[in-house]
């Protein structure tokens, strides 16, 4: 298999961007068109990903660009999730990027660079590659942060750049700090010194490196302490966009953080480092996401600190590393599960609220009193999505947790894993706060809130997700399990 | 006298130096009010990465030590790239608040 070949679905969605920046360009009468090449270039990209699960490829081996870049289900089984992700944020900006009216082509570009960037995340297996692809996610966001005409963001765009910036930079160091110990930026070679014996000759530096990749890839996470940027970018940012940051970038961040801690730095000198650091922080960022989650009037704030405390929940499955034979592969494949499923019903829930908020002009909370009686579709998808979020069985949310908290019981983190559960009752409360608030209430206006083809679409493709992976998780676990097996074989 | 002097320098000089410019970065990042000052900040740490990755590159005895050079390669074309779409935001939040000052940039809290 050739190198092409193996970057195909990052290359198709890219294609997608030029093409559409071509259209916009030389035929803007037929500017309407431009989501659906988006839309075309996405499902390219599925397609090429699912003709590689059906041929016989052996997982893990393959490697191309002078192993910088891998085929594996664990890259597959991200390229589904962004490609699904993209799609969904696509359908819903149709509304608000005609609204808007300048720049349409370059939105929609710059959301397909995002994707490859995200994709090609997943799938590097060098520092150097997981750097580039991190900016190619990166920079376009930033921009899209700022797409607004108002101030907020303009200023939302600003400080997620800066933050950003430092954060990079110190990710940065890090890399360099790893290079110098290990002398080669392939995830596999650093793996390999780490293991050997003269690694514990250089303990110091390694431990030193491990700390600042933690802090670089935890602003990107969105973990305590690197949050503080979260809530304002969100608000800031125009809806759609802060739909796209809040499981895009994270579920990225995810991947390659599991992708680098268990293959190059997975050996027993650094592992029992991680694991604790991870699991103090998972702690941290659950409970403080939490609380602060309680007191919000703004129902994009509130989701941007619940999104901490789902990190929260992420970092349970990296820290559970200890588990005996099945040691990585539990917690490992807890932590892709939970990505999905958060995906998913993260962005359904921020579906919802682009239908809303665009129509009656506001992100009050208390202005989504009686949602139930003005849009029965939208206000039933919302509460869906939120109960999932939530983790009440039977939903999507509450396998995951259960599979993730499990990994964390049978890696000896009990008193973790009890945090995690009473997070979830403190989460209960906002959450269905918000589901309460849509069916009782607001008797004033019981003007309709009408929804578009596109936002219906978009909002029926999230909960339709959802409700499948809730009914019918098992085919979702085996296939977080088959992908996390490739990192521990 | 000169070689001397160069014999002596060794690869801790070089990482002090770097090290020493990265801990200057980070805190004008941190410290500066004005948002093109944060990113001067930005801008001294990347140049203390690259200087560290050239070191490394330099004493390496690996067999691919061109991997340093490659990276500092592509940070400096990334950092660009940054710079670029950072003017461009910090001209947009000028445009909109007559000020880059992060202190007053405080639209959005709870």
């Amino acid at each position: 298999m050739n190198g092409i070949d193996t970057v195909g679905p990052q290359l198709s969605v890219l294609g997608a961007a030029g093409l559409i920046l071509v259209v916009d360009a030389l035929m803007p009468q037929h500017r309407r068109m431009l989501p659906f090449i988006a839309l075309f270039g996405l499902i390219v990209s599925a397609l090429w990903t699912v003709s590689w699960v059906g041929r016989d490829f052996a997982p893990a081996d393959i490697t191309t660009f002078d192993g910088t870049f891998s085929l594996d289900q664990y890259s597959a089984f991200f390229y589904f999730v962004f490609v699904g992700i993209t799609a969904t944020v696509v359908l819903a900006s149709i509304d608000w990027v005609n609204r808007e009216g300048r720049g349409q082509g370059e939105y929609y570009a710059l959301v397909m660079t995002v994707c490859s960037g995200l994709m090609f995340l997943s799938a590097s297996r060098d520092l150097i590659t997981i750097f580039l692809s991190l900016e190619l996610s990166s920079i376009p966001q930033y921009i899209l942060a700022g797409w607004g005409k108002d101030k907020r963001s303009s200023e939302a765009g600003i400080k997620y750049l800066l933050v950003g910036a430092v954060a990079s930079s110190l990710l940065l160091y890090g890399m360099a700090l790893l290079y110098g110990a290990t002398g080669t930026t392939l995830l596999d070679g650093i793996g390999a010194y780490v293991a050997s014996p003269e690694a514990e000759a250089n303990r110091g530096l390694l431990v030193l490196a491990m700390v600042l990749l933690m802090a670089g890839f935890g602003f990107k996470m969105a973990v305590v302490p690197f949050q503080m940027w979260v809530p304002d970018v969100y608000q800031g940012a125009p809806t759609p966009v802060a739909a796209f940051l809040s499981v895009g970038s994270k579920g990225a961040a995810f991947a390659v953080v599991v992708r680098v801690f268990i293959v190059a730095l997975g050996a027993d000198l650094l592992s029992d480092d991680w694991s604790m650091i991870f699991a103090i922080l998972a702690a941290v960022s659950m409970t403080l996401g939490n609380v602060m989650a309680v007191s919000q009037t703004d129902i994009k704030r509130m989701l941007g600190y619940s999104s901490i405390a789902q990190a929260g929940n992420f970092l349970i499955g990296l820290a559970a590393v200890s588990g005996g034979d099945e040691r990585f592969t539990l917690g490992a494949s807890g932590v892709l599960l939970f990505v999905a499923a958060y995906a998913f019903t993260n962005l359904g829930a921020f579906v919802a609220v682009i239908a809303i908020s665009q129509r009656i002009g506001s992100d009050q909370i208390k202005d989504y009193a009686g949602m139930w009686r003005r849009s029965p579709v939208l206000a039933l998808g919302l509460a869906f999505c939120l109960v999932s979020l939530t983790g009440i069985p039977p939903t999507v949310g509450f396998w995951a947790k259960l599979y993730i908290f499990n990994a964390g019981i049978r890696a000896d983190l009990g008193w973790l894993v009890i945090i995690g559960v009473l997070n979830s009752v403190v989460s209960a409360y906002y959450y269905l706060g918000v589901a309460r608030q849509l069916f009782t209430g607001g008797d004033e206006s019981t003007e309709r809130v009408p929804t578009s083809p596109s936002i219906s679409l978009s909002l029926g493709a999230a909960t339709l997700g959802v409700l499948v992976f809730s009914i019918i998780p098992m085919p979702l676990m085996s296939a977080a399990r088959d992908a996390a097996e490739v990192l521990t074989k | 006298m000169s070689t001397l002097f160069l014999a002596s320098v060794g690869i801790e000089h070089f990482l002090t130096v770097g090290a020493l410019l990265f801990c200057l970065g980070l805190m004008i990042a941190l410290g500066k009010r004005n948002a093109i000052g944060v990113l001067m900040g930005v801008e001294l740490m990347l140049n203390a990465v690259n200087l560290t990755l050239l070191t490394f590159s330099r004493f390496s005895e690996s067999d691919r030590p061109i991997a340093g050079q490659t990276f500092v390669a592509f940070i400096i074309t990334v950092a660009a790239a940054e710079a670029a779409v950072a003017l461009a935001l910090a001209m947009s939040v000028y445009r909109n608040r007559e000020t880059v000052d992060v202190d007053q940039i405080n639209l959005l809290k709870s």
